[in-house]
């Protein structure tokens, strides 16, 4: 396998509702940031990957105007996902995997404020029996807690026990939206949303965007004083029906993790994609974090969820600790679909 | 056996999604500058081209745009044209006439618009026009604001002005 790792990241500050910025206007900046830091310009990198959803956008190939940030004049090499960043990511590792560029520009950007965004994520459900009943996101994740908590394989209080120590990360993060000092009996003590699920339990609706470039070998270590070297990276799909699934773990990322090695080691820092309290429970278990990992630093996607970026920011995070020398191992995590269908894992080492 | 049923070839699932959308910040002043009779444009700080309409980067250098727009002339070059000979329920010109782009005085990019007040024989790359702009109580937020170009009358165009924007 050939040498790939992170080398730089930038991110937009999460916000609740872009009112002004387009989608592209948000991306701009971020883009301008990474370029600035990195001494790169569009010249010197090999190839262009994003993440975005028309389905957030309302519009139809919304996501070439994201282009207009790049500067794709001359023309560039360039390819898209319908899918968060981190799967972006993915393309682009493979494309350095097989030597056809050295430098690699990912981004992911969403402004889910636009639209309804727990009725926008029905649609990814199964056409003909699902989707036309409209389950809203919330409504499927709670179906998941409430099969969790009858297993008894998760209590509330552990779900809010997550929401008390991701506010509190990002106390840290000054990108995140929703932080501070939390109380776990006072959590308990609010209403339910979405029975089980209290509004806690649910990550915010984020606009944001985020970038990455990741380059191979020796260009890494010109870019990068401990570039944060990719070892493994893997994803997993599950059935689209949730009746088929065990909800009460996350089978496809005990798969990638295991493929991806990240139980080789000892885990220093972990960054989780979970939107929902209950499935950063699971998704702890699966990834097999020792008592020693510190998991979502940076706060997680319960402290800021811009849709579309999220999971390449778990990367993006999960990076930055190796590059502090905070982690020597870090384990980053991406989901995607309802109720965790499909989970990226990524392992990061220092060395 | 149980008896064949036909396939389900129709399934009614209506989809109706609300947005909240916004044009952005750069095409927000682009078009309320337009619903003033105003044609706006932003100059690239890398090469100093100036796009038309303004955009909030350059997508040549991928650089953010900032700074004051560039108010650009209602005047300009056809750069290129086709004859139109299919009628459009959004343009009232009787068919046929040309679809032409033109690249405004102070800009360098060119704009999309519909030659008027011209015989299809007398259209031509270097032809130099002016806006005919609809009257001002029409005016709303949309370069339909502009009804068509005409001619000008002023001499063609030099072929090398326009050379590069073709």
């Amino acid at each position: 396998m050939r040498d790939v790792a992170v080398v730089a990241f930038t991110q937009s500050p999460s916000v609740r509702c872009e009112a002004n910025r387009n989608e592209t206007e948000i991306l701009i900046p971020v883009i301008h940031e990474i370029k600035q830091q990195t001494g790169l310009a569009t010249e010197d990198i090999g190839f262009i990957c994003s993440g975005s959803s028309d389905y957030l956008a309302g519009q139809s190939f919304a996501f070439v105007a994201g282009l207009d940030a790049i500067g794709a004049w001359p023309p560039v090499s360039e390819s898209h996902v319908e899918m968060d960043g981190a799967w972006a990511l993915y393309e682009a590792w493979v494309k350095l995997q097989i030597e056809d560029a050295d430098v690699a520009l990912v981004y992911g950007f969403g402004k889910p404020s636009m639209g309804d965004l727990p009725r926008t994520m029905a649609l990814q459900l199964d056409p003909y029996s699902v989707m036309p009943l409209w389950p809203d996101a919330v409504s499927m994740a709670a179906l998941q807690a409430r099969s969790c908590l009858e297993a008894g394989v998760i209590s509330e209080r552990e779900m809010a026990q997550v929401a008390v120590r991701d506010r509190a990360n990002a106390l840290n993060n000054p990108f995140a939206q929703v932080k501070g000092e939390f109380d776990v009996d006072a959590l308990l003590a609010e209403p339910m949303l979405v029975s089980p699920l209290r509004k806690h339990d649910c990550s915010p609706i984020s606009d944001g965007a985020c970038a990455m470039v990741i380059a191979a070998g020796d260009r890494a270590r010109e870019l990068c004083e401990r570039p944060a070297w990719i070892r493994g990276f893997e994803h997993i799909l599950e059935p689209q029906d949730l009746g088929v699934r065990d909800l009460t773990r996350s089978r496809s990322t005990e798969i990638a993790a295991e493929k991806a090695g990240a139980h080789s080691d000892k885990i220093d820092v972990a960054e989780v994609y979970a939107p929902f309290t209950h499935q950063s429970i699971l998704l702890e278990r699966a990834l097999g974090l020792g008592d020693a990992a510190v998991v979502n630093p940076s706060g997680g996607a319960l402290a800021a969820n811009p849709l579309m970026a999220a999971g390449l920011t778990r990367v993006g995070e999960a990076s930055r600790r190796v590059w502090e020398g905070q982690a020597d191992r870090a384990v980053a995590h991406a989901t995607s679909g309802p109720c965790l269908q499909q989970n990226l894992v990524v392992v990061l080492e220092g060395n | 056996m149980s008896e064949e049923k036909e396939p389900v070839e129709v399934l009614r699932t209506p989809v109706e999604l609300d947005y909240t959308y916004s044009a952005g910040v750069s095409a927000s002043r682009f078009l309320r500058a337009v619903e003033q009779g105003k044609l706006l444009g932003q100059r690239c700080p890398v090469d100093g081209r100036v796009y038309f309409p303004s955009r909030g980067s350059c997508p040549q250098h991928g650089v953010p745009i900032e700074g004051e727009p560039v108010e650009l002339s209602d005047r300009g070059t056809i750069v290129t044209f086709s004859v139109n000979r299919v009628p459009s329920e959004n343009i009232d010109l009787e068919l046929p006439y040309a679809a032409i782009q033109v690249l405004l005085d102070g800009a360098d990019t060119t704009l999309f618009h519909v030659l008027g007040e011209c015989s299809i024989d007398d259209v031509r790359m270097g032809m130099r026009v002016e806006a005919v702009w609809r009257p001002r109580d029409e005016w709303t937020i949309s370069m339909q604001n502009i009804r068509y170009f005409k001619p000008s009358g002023e001499p063609d165009a030099p072929f090398e002005s326009y050379q590069e924007h073709i």
